[in-house]
């Protein structure tokens, strides 16, 4: 599904990653875990053509997306949320979902532009389909609300059920457990795999180990730039290497 | 002072307001979708006027074809512009984009110079002079037509904003670029989009206005200081208050000018301007974070 091979970022002189290679494989759930500092985000950033970085590739169904900026990424079916949510916030939460679903669009952006009443019938689909993706992440009731106007946990939701309706087959999420509380997040953990259960693969950076063990299907540690670990939640459990980068080495 | 003459003035103020409106709202969609104030906006209004001049006298046609075909070669004008001087630029920082625009606008205006020639020109209007009495007051049915016109323009702008897809991302963009380019909305094609809209909607304000104040290559100066002086009083928003800030400015100059002194009908404009940006620099209406489109 997602292949990145060899990715090195050199932010001046510092080595945020070194070589850093794997492969995720369709309708798993990844987590990417790793101290602070890792470069957890930084991978995140090239994988979605943030960065760029200074070597290595990414592949992405078999096609080579390397450096191919985010909305091109988008409309090969890969999208991503933020660690601090990105939303439209003078815009209601309908709209926020509807403008994600623009690439499926069938009335070209030109079409749109000129060709009024047909796009308006358009438009009335789009919202359908939309209404679709707030129900399915639980925020319906809200439809009509300002999305700046969102509580956090809110806004987290809102900015999932967007990136869905973009029609993804791959969704990189940049630690959805942070900011939210307890309850949020067991409902968040529940959203995954639902989500995984369509068919999307999914991969987080996460923090939350709780979360990460309980819904992964498939853990990638981090730790310095370069990949500490690879394997099960089980695995990764039991794997000194790993215990000892969280927790300090006893020598 | 006479009720006549105050409601006169309103009457005229509302009309020319109404074309700085549309000025103002084509500076306001290019500042929401790139953050740039593109000072050559003025120059398509000056374009409209004199293209529409050209296709009624050059090609001899109907005023019917004139104009929208003097919008149509002003919206390509547009998409040079946007094409040509500001997606290029490898470092696209808001000065060195105003700078871009600023020369953009000399250019557009010397051309014009060289095409036109220094002279004033008149456009026949739309629909006789014959002179319209209103309670006491006077209008010229020119007035009704750019009444008429900037409303329907600012519906559609509205709908297209507001009511489809395309439009709603563009707003998009001006809320969160980079949200924007993760569910795949195109900046760069928005941009493109935005400078479109714009010039098309300068130069119906060019069109609409030449018949009552003729026109001259050098007209979208201050055609376009007072526009971007409607869309500073709406706090940059592409909607209701740069409408409200184009017909508050139109009046009060209007006013200013009958009342005062007619040499005062510029000044009047940019003491305006300046004590909103001392004051309220985010808009007459805006909150802090005002709607933008």
């Amino acid at each position: 599904m997602l292949e990145v091979s060899g990715i090195t970022q050199i932010f001046g002189g510092v080595t945020a990653l070194d070589s850093v290679s794997f492969a995720i494989s369709a309708g798993d759930i990844t987590g990417v875990i790793g101290p602070n500092g890792a470069g957890k985000t930084t991978l995140f950033n090239i994988i979605t053509g943030i960065y760029r970085q200074t070597a290595g590739t990414v592949h992405l169904e078999g096609k080579n997306v390397t450096g191919l900026p985010p909305e091109k990424l988008a409309r090969l079916a890969m999208v991503r949320t933020f660690q601090n949510i990105e939303l439209f916030g003078g815009m209601t939460v309908l709209e926020n979902v509807m403008v994600g679903m623009h690439t499926k669009s069938s009335a070209g952006l030109l079409a749109c532009a000129f060709k009024m009443p047909w796009s308006i019938s358009e438009e009335r689909r789009i919202r359908e389909g939309a209404m679709k993706w707030l129900e399915f992440t639980g925020i319906v009731d809200l439809a009509d609300h300002v999305a700046g106007s969102l509580p956090f946990g809110k806004g987290r939701l809102l900015e999932i059920a967007r990136a869905l309706a973009v029609e993804p087959r791959i969704i990189l999420m940049d630690e959805p457990a942070a900011g939210l509380n307890s309850q949020e997040t067991v409902g968040l953990a529940q959203l995954i795999k639902q989500i995984r259960d369509t068919g999307i693969t999914v991969v987080l950076v996460e923090h939350d180990m709780e979360l990460v063990m309980d819904i992964c299907d498939r853990i990638i540690v981090l730790n310095l730039g370069t990949k500490l670990a690879e394997g099960t939640p089980r695995e990764i459990q039991e794997s000194s290497a790993v215990i000892a980068a969280y927790l300090g080495d006893d020598d | 002072m006479q009720f006549d003459q105050i409601l006169q003035y309103t009457l005229s103020g509302l009309s020319t307001g109404a074309i700085y409106a549309l000025i103002g709202i084509g500076f306001s969609i290019i500042y929401n979708a790139t953050g740039i104030i593109n000072f050559a906006q003025g120059e398509f209004v000056m374009l409209g006027g004199l293209l529409t001049l050209s296709c009624l006298e050059l090609l001899a046609l109907p005023l019917w074809a004139a104009v929208p075909c003097a919008i149509a070669v002003s919206t390509v004008v547009g998409i040079l512009f946007e094409r040509l001087a500001i997606r290029p630029l490898k470092q696209p920082t808001p000065i060195n984009l105003v700078i871009i625009t600023i020369g953009g606008s000399i250019l557009i205006r010397g051309l014009a110079m060289l095409v036109w020639g220094k002279d004033t020109h008149a456009i026949p209007a739309f629909s006789g002079d014959v002179p319209i009495s209103v309670g006491g007051a006077t209008i010229l049915p020119q007035h009704l037509w750019i009444l008429a016109i900037t409303l329907v323009t600012i519906c559609i702008n509205k709908i297209y904003f507001y009511h489809t897809i395309s439009g709603k991302a563009m707003r998009a963009c001006s809320y969160n670029r980079r949200a924007a380019g993760l569910v795949g909305i195109d900046v760069r094609r928005m941009v493109l989009f935005s400078f479109i809209i714009s010039s098309a909607m300068g130069a119906v304000a060019g069109i609409i206005v030449a018949p009552l104040t003729m026109t001259a290559y050098d007209v979208g100066v201050m055609l376009g200081l007072k526009g971007f002086c409607a869309a500073i009083i709406g706090g940059m928003s592409s909607g209701l208050s740069t409408v409200i800030g184009g017909l508050l400015l139109g009046v009060l100059e209007s006013l200013g000018a009958g009342l005062i002194s007619s040499g005062y009908k510029d000044a009047i404009a940019f003491i305006i301007l300046l004590l909103i940006l001392f004051i309220r620099p985010q808009g007459l209406f805006g909150k802090a974070d005002s709607e933008r489109v």
